[in-house]
C-alpha cells in the first residue's frame, strides 16, 4: 500500500510522505481578523493517515484554521509545514473542500466543470485541461454517484448534490491529504453516509482528512482523531482518548455530558 | 456607406467587444458598479496625461488612465478594509472625487485644452475618423480604430491564455487561491484590462456609454446561458447587434451616436428579460402560475387519498369543502384528468394506480427533500425543479 502510494505521489511535483515525518505541523500560528485573533497561538501535530474531526463552537476558528493552514488566509504569526515543507511547495499533495454556501452555484457552470476546476491545480497557469483531465473528472463523478447529473447546470442540484460534486473535485486532486469545511452541513442522511463511506475509504488508502464537523453525536462514530478548538487548541488526539466530558466542557464552556456514547 | 461611415461602425463593433469581455467577468464576480467607478476616475488621468502628451490618443495617455483605474480599485478596497462603510459606499465616496478632480482640471485650464466635460461623458464617435494615423505619410485609419484594435487583440489573449484562471477564481476564490492561482492577482489582472478597455472606449463613446456596454450586454446574456463561453459569446454578439443597429438607430434620429447604442442596449436587455426562456419575466411567471396550480392539484390528490368514504369524494363535496372557487377547482380536476392521476365515476372522484403512486412519492419527497426518487417526474412538473 505505502509503496503504491508513493509512486503515486512520486508523479507530482511535492515531496511524498515518508515514514515519521507528520502530515500537518502547524506552530505556534495566530491569526487574527482587524487585530482582533481568531486562532491563538496553535500548535497542531496531524500524522498521516488519520480521519480528523475539528470540533468547536462557532467562532472558534475552525474554518480560519484550514485556511490559514492552506494559505488562504496570512496568518500573524506562526508556521505551517506539509508533510515537512511549506504549504506553496506542497500544494499538489493537498485537497481543499471550502464551505458549500462560500461559493455563487448560480455560476454558469456544469457539474463536470466543476469538478474539472479540482485538475487545474495539477496543470498550473495558462495550461488548458485536455481529454485526460475529462476522464478523471468523469471517474471523481462516479465514485460519488453523480455521473448521471454531469451536464446539469450547478443551481439544478440538490444541496447534498452540490457536496457531493465539492467532494468529487476534491476526489480529483488525487491529493494526500484532503481539507474539508463543513461537507455535511445541510445534505441529507443518504449522502452523509455516501460522504463518509467515502472519507473512510481515503484514510484506508493511506490518505489524512481533516474536517471541520459541527455534529458532535457522530464524531467517535465517524473519526478516529479529534482536535478541539476554541480560538486556542483544547486538545489533539485519538477520540478514543480525548473524545471526553472534560474537553468538550473546556471546549464549549458549559458542563458537557457524552450521554452519546453508549 | 462612406467609408467614414464603415469605421465608425468598426469602431463601435470593436469597442463593443472590448467591453463585455471583461464586462462579462465583471457581472459575474458582482462587480457592475466598479466599472461605473472605473469609468468616471479615470477622468484625472486622462486630463493630466492630455498636459502631458497633447493628444486624446498617445498611449501614454491611455496607461496614465489605466493606472487611475487601478488606482480606483485599489482605494475602494482600502476603504472598504476598514470595515467602517461597506462596498457601495466605497465606490460611491473614490469616484465622485476623482471624477470631480477631473472636472476642475477641465474647467481649470479650459482655454488651452481641447476637452469638454460633454465629450468626456458621452464620447463623440462620429469625430472618430478625423482624426487619423499617419505611418510613414500614408493614412492607415482612424487612430481610435487602431488603439481600440490593439486592446482587443491584447484582451482576446489574456481571455484565452487565462480563462481557466479567471473561471475558477471568479467561481470559487477560495479553491484557487489553495491550487496557486492567486485570487488577487488574477483580480487585479482584470481590474487592468477593464482600466485600459474603458480608456481606449472613452474617447469613442464616453463614461456613460463604456459601464452599458461592460455590464448590459453580460447582464442579458445571463439571462439566456447557462454555460460560460456561451455566455461570453452571447455577450459579445449583443455588444456588436447594439453597436450596429445603435449606429442606424442614431443615423436615422440624426442624433447622438452614443445615445442611440445606449439605448439600443436598454432595449435589448428589456427583450431579453422578458422573452428569456427560462430565466425572462414572462417565463418566471407562467412557472409560478404552474407551480400554484401543481400544488392544488397535490392539495386535491392528497385529500382523495386520505378520504375512502365516497362522500369526501363527490364532485360537489370537493368544490364546497376544500374551498376553492369553481374555476380553479375545474382547473386542478382538469390537470388531475389529464394525467390519469383521477377518475370519475358518477360524479365520485377516485385516485388511480397512478395517481396514487405520484402522490405517495411527492409527499415523501416534500417530507424527505430526497431528490433521487423523482428524477423522473421533473420533466413533467415545475414543482420538483427545486
Amino acid at each position: 500500500m505505502k509503496e503504491v502510494q508513493n509512486k503515486n505521489l512520486g508523479e507530482k511535483n511535492g515531496t511524498p510522505a515518508s515514514a515519521g515525518v507528520l502530515a500537518v505541523k502547524v506552530d505556534d500560528l495566530t491569526v487574527a481578523y482587524n487585530y482582533k485573533p481568531v486562532l491563538w497561538d496553535i500548535d497542531l501535530e496531524i500524522p498521516e493517515g488519520v480521519l480528523m474531526a475539528i470540533v468547536g463552537p462557532n467562532g472558534a476558528g475552525k474554518s480560519t484554521l484550514i485556511k490559514a493552514i492552506l494559505g488562504i488566509l496570512k496568518p500573524i504569526a506562526g508556521s505551517v509545514r506539509i508533510y515537512g515543507k511549506p504549504y506553496d511547495s506542497q500544494r499538489s499533495l493537498v485537497a481543499y473542500v471550502p464551505q458549500k454556501g462560500s461559493v455563487d452555484w448560480d455560476f454558469p457552470t456544469t457539474a463536470l466543470d466543476v469538478v474539472m476546476m479540482g485538475t487545474y491545480g495539477n496543470l498550473g497557469w495558462i495550461k488548458r485541461p485536455g481529454q485526460n483531465e475529462k476522464k478523471a473528472a468523469l471517474e471523481a463523478l462516479e465514485k460519488v454517484g453523480m455521473l448521471p447529473f454531469k451536464n446539469r447546470q450547478i443551481s439544478q442540484l440538490s444541496g447534498g448534490q452540490q457536496q457531493r460534486i465539492f467532494l468529487a473535485r476534491a476526489l480529483v486532486q488525487d491529493a494526500s491529504i484532503y481539507f474539508m469545511d463543513e461537507p455535511f452541513q445541510g445534505v441529507d442522511a443518504t449522502t452523509e453516509i455516501a460522504i463518509i463511506n467515502i472519507l473512510k475509504e481515503l484514510r484506508k488508502a493511506g490518505k489524512t482528512v481533516i474536517v471541520v464537523h459541527h455534529d458532535l453525536q457522530t464524531v467517535p462514530e465517524y473519526f478516529d482523531w479529534v482536535t478541539f478548538l476554541n480560538v486556542k487548541k483544547i486538545a489533539t488526539g485519538p477520540v478514543k482518548d480525548i473524545f471526553n466530558d472534560d474537553n468538550l466542557t473546556k471546549t464549549y464552556g458549559i458542563n458537557y455530558k457524552v450521554s452519546i456514547q453508549e | 456607406m462612406s467609408s467614414a461611415q464603415i469605421e465608425i461602425q468598426l469602431i463601435a463593433c470593436l469597442v463593443a467587444v472590448a467591453c463585455a469581455i471583461p464586462g462579462t467577468f465583471l457581472v459575474l464576480r458582482k462587480m457592475a458598479m466598479i466599472s461605473d467607478a472605473i469609468s468616471h476616475s479615470i477622468l484625472p488621468g486622462i486630463v493630466i496625461g492630455f498636459f502631458i502628451t497633447q493628444d486624446l490618443n498617445s498611449p501614454l495617455l491611455i496607461l496614465l488612465a489605466a493606472i487611475t483605474g487601478v488606482i480606483t480599485v485599489t482605494l475602494v478596497e482600502y476603504v472598504q478594509k476598514t470595515g467602517l462603510v461597506k462596498e457601495d459606499t466605497a465606490i460611491g465616496l473614490v469616484f465622485p472625487l476623482l471624477f470631480s478632480i477631473g472636472v476642475i482640471l477641465i474647467a481649470k485650464n479650459a482655454n488651452d485644452v481641447h476637452l469638454d466635460v460633454d465629450a468626456v461623458l458621452l464620447g463623440e464617435l462620429a469625430f472618430a475618423p478625423f482624426d487619423r494615423l499617419f505611418i510613414g505619410g500614408t493614412d492607415v485609419g482612424p487612430k481610435s480604430l487602431w488603439i481600440i484594435g490593439i486592446i482587443l487583440i491584447v484582451t482576446i489573449a489574456l481571455l484565452i491564455a487565462f480563462f481557466k484562471e479567471l473561471k475558477i477564481s471568479t467561481f470559487d476564490a477560495g479553491l484557487s487561491a489553495s491550487l496557486g492561482f492567486s485570487p488577487m492577482l488574477i483580480h487585479y489582472g482584470l481590474m487592468t484590462v477593464s482600466s485600459v478597455t474603458t480608456v481606449g472606449a472613452f474617447d469613442a463613446v464616453g463614461a456613460i456609454l463604456v459601464v452599458a456596454l461592460m455590464i448590459a450586454p453580460a447582464a442579458a446574456a445571463y439571462l439566456l446561458t447557462t454555460d460560460l463561453k456561451k455566455l461570453l459569446a452571447l455577450a459579445i454578439l449583443f455588444g456588436i447587434f447594439s453597436a450596429l443597429s445603435g449606429y442606424w438607430f442614431a443615423h436615422w434620429l440624426d442624433a447622438s451616436i452614443a445615445g442611440s447604442i445606449t439605448t439600443m442596449l436598454g432595449v435589448l436587455f428589456l427583450m431579453v428579460y422578458l422573452f428569456a426562456p427560462s430565466k425572462g419575466l414572462i417565463a418566471v411567471m407562467y412557472r409560478e402560475k404552474q407551480q400554484r396550480i401543481e400544488v392544488l392539484l397535490l392539495t386535491f390528490l392528497l385529500h382523495l387519498k386520505n378520504h375512502d368514504e365516497e362522500r369526501e369524494r363527490h364532485v360537489n363535496h370537493l368544490n364546497e369543502h376544500i374551498n376553492w372557487q369553481k374555476i380553479r377547482s375545474k382547473t386542478v380536476l382538469d390537470l388531475a384528468l389529464k394525467n390519469n392521476m383521477v377518475s370519475i365515476d358518477n360524479n365520485i372522484v377516485s385516485l388511480t394506480e397512478k395517481g396514487d403512486e405520484f402522490t405517495s412519492k411527492a409527499i415523501n419527497y416534500i417530507i424527505t427533500n430526497e431528490d433521487a426518487q423523482i428524477e423522473d417526474m421533473k420533466d413533467d412538473f415545475f414543482l420538483f425543479r427545486g
